[in-house]
């Protein structure tokens, strides 16, 4: 198997504080391989791209990083250390959140819970809890609607109150599975520029799954490329190569530059029924 | 009406009304409504058994809700509960058959099982009662927030490290005691309206969490007393006045809502979004 990993490049940050090490982490579920040796690190304040296709093992590899999913081989470190139960160190914004319009709960209350959702008793409300709320819908963008039944916002609206529910309890790591897939154009470019002002404001590390890669260029640090459960990681100019994706599919793969976008092609000799192909959807093009 | 001997009747009432408006929000926030009428049933089962066999009929109704809700929170795991629940449901309704076929008593037994005998509730079976009561409301105000938490964004309460199948279990177990103190005294099928109608009714009215609790405990207060108040005027069942006046809750929920919403989309048509590009949507 080649090793295609590049875990350990050189950073442009001065401090290299590692928040999150991903060390040789493989998972099997149900007889699938669907992580193999996959390992990359996560330094403070850097935006991460976590890129591959349906089915490469971006939300397998986002449970393991939680804690949720058991790596048969491997370890997840958070900055330095083997991850706590009951934490709010790692912030999560989940894929496809559909929140029910009958629920009483207004934005405020759901970014409220971010502060100290895991811990029992009744929350006291009390005047620093309330400004700290508002900062953080403010640093969101979603004062307009902080007050209105997050089940009645729209997809991208929920996003940001979950970003914020997220974000609220200061984590060096912020983990969002997807968060452009629902979203319009105009909506994602937006979130990304949010996401982007946030790691570079207060350095918090940001690994973000995208199926598509060329929304994120303008802001990604790093890149981990994951397809058939192997990963590459580095810079994008690292490993968004010609040589490096070939040894990851294990196909010849062409990577295009057209007008600083980026396309990753399968080679001539690719088959189309091969069933290694891992986006049954667009047999060609896997990122356009 | 306020007479001594159904001076019991309002103080039981009073006091199974709050436990079924907290507990019953988080019932119709987790969309949990067919576990709460699974329960119920099978304690009647409990209460039959004890029936039978001559031990206190709390321990009965107390063993086998609690037994109902360790099997629905831990066989239907991640993922739908509903066959589960169905099935559990089923198998306490034919225990409960079983039992109370061999009795002598079985018409009222049923009956007052089913619907309740808050008119002939005795001074000592007031306190544990009481007990429960106080312990079910603490419980569910512990739980408050992973609990809110779990049962709005699962996924994310998860990531923070509240376990899904431990929420589902302590709020299945707090369930399952509210029920044992209430069934005896309200009914199955009184409690399970009771804990749907006020909390539904409530959400529609508020937007905030703990004031949708207080609005179901007071819709919920108003409902029994109500209930008795027209039971004894008119000698119907209390059964029928509960569940007929939790569906009442309910739709003049529904409406207060309609009218909201009405009133917040002409607002925000005021205001004028920009109509979407709908070249700029994604496929």
């Amino acid at each position: 198997m080649p090793r295609t990993s590049a875990a350990r490049t050189p950073r442009d940050h001065a401090d290299t504080a590692e928040v999150l090490e991903v060390d040789h982490v493989s998972v099997s579920l149900g007889g699938r391989q669907i992580l193999d040796n996959v390992s990359f690190t996560v330094g403070a304040g850097e935006f991460t791209g976590l890129i591959g296709s349906n089915g490469a093992g971006k939300t397998t590899l986002l449970r393991v990083i939680l804690g949720l999913q058991h790596p048969g081989a491997g370890r997840v470190l958070l900055s330095g250390r083997a991850r706590r139960r009951r934490t709010a160190s790692v912030g999560y914004v989940p894929q496809k959140v559909l929140l029910d319009p009958d629920t009483p709960m207004r934005a405020r209350d759901l970014v409220g819970l971010g502060l100290d959702g895991q811990r029992f008793g009744m929350p006291l409300p009390s005047a620093t809890r309330r400004a700290k709320v508002d900062e953080m819908l403010k640093a969101v963008d979603a004062e307009r609607f902080a007050d209105a039944r997050i089940g009645n916002l729209s997809g991208g609206e929920q996003q940001r109150v979950l970003i914020a529910h997220a974000l609220i309890a200061r984590p060096r790591l912020l983990l969002l599975d997807e968060p452009l897939a629902n979203l319009d154009l105009r909506s994602g470019q937006e979130i990304i520029a949010l996401l982007h002002g946030i790691a570079v404001e207060h350095r918090i590390a940001i690994l973000l799954s995208a199926h598509e890669m060329n929304a994120l260029l303008p802001v990604m640090n790093r890149v981990v490329y994951l397809a058939g459960g192997r990963a590459a990681a580095g810079t994008t100019d690292e490993v968004v190569r010609s040589d490096v994706l070939t040894g990851l599919y294990g196909h010849h793969v062409d990577v295009l530059r057209v007008h600083g976008r980026v396309i990753v092609v399968a080679g001539p000799q690719f088959e189309s029924d091969d069933a290694s192909e891992p986006d049954g959807h667009d047999p060609i093009i896997h990122v356009s | 009406m306020f007479s001594s001997f159904m001076t019991n009747a309002w103080i039981v009432a009073t006091i199974v009304a709050p436990v079924a408006g907290v507990v019953g929000f988080f019932v119709v926030l987790r969309g949990a409504a067919f576990p709460a009428h699974a329960i119920p049933n099978s304690a009647f089962a409990g209460a039959a058994a004890a029936n039978v066999f001559g031990f206190s009929a709390l321990l009965g109704l107390g063993a086998f809700a609690a037994a109902a809700a360790f099997g629905i929170a831990t066989l239907g795991r991640r993922g739908r509960n509903d066959a589960v629940t169905a099935l559990i449901l089923v198998l306490g309704l034919a225990i409960g058959a079983v039992f109370l076929s061999s009795s002598s008593e079985y018409e009222p037994q049923l009956y007052s099982l089913l619907f309740g005998e808050v008119l002939g509730v005795s001074t000592t079976e007031l306190w544990p009662v009481a007990g429960l009561a106080l312990g079910c409301i603490v419980a569910t105000l512990f739980l408050y927030r992973p609990l809110l938490l779990a049962s709005t964004v699962p996924d994310v309460a998860e990531a923070r490290g509240v376990s899904r199948y431990g929420m589902e279990l302590a709020f299945l177990l707090v369930l399952a005691a509210a029920t044992a103190m209430t069934v005896p005294v309200v009914g199955a099928l009184l409690i399970f309206s009771l804990m749907i109608g006020p909390p539904a009714a409530a959400r529609a009215l508020t937007d905030r969490p703990p004031l949708a609790i207080v609005l179901s405990v007071c819709i919920a207060l108003v409902t029994v007393w109500v209930a008795i108040a027209s039971s004894y005027q008119t000698n119907w069942p209390i059964g029928f006045f509960v569940g007929a006046f939790g569906a009442f809750d309910y739709g003049v929920g529904r409406v207060w809502a309609a009218g909201r919403r009405s009133r917040t989309v002409r607002k925000r048509g005021r205001e004028g979004d920009a109509p979407i590009d709908p070249s700029m949507v994604m496929a």
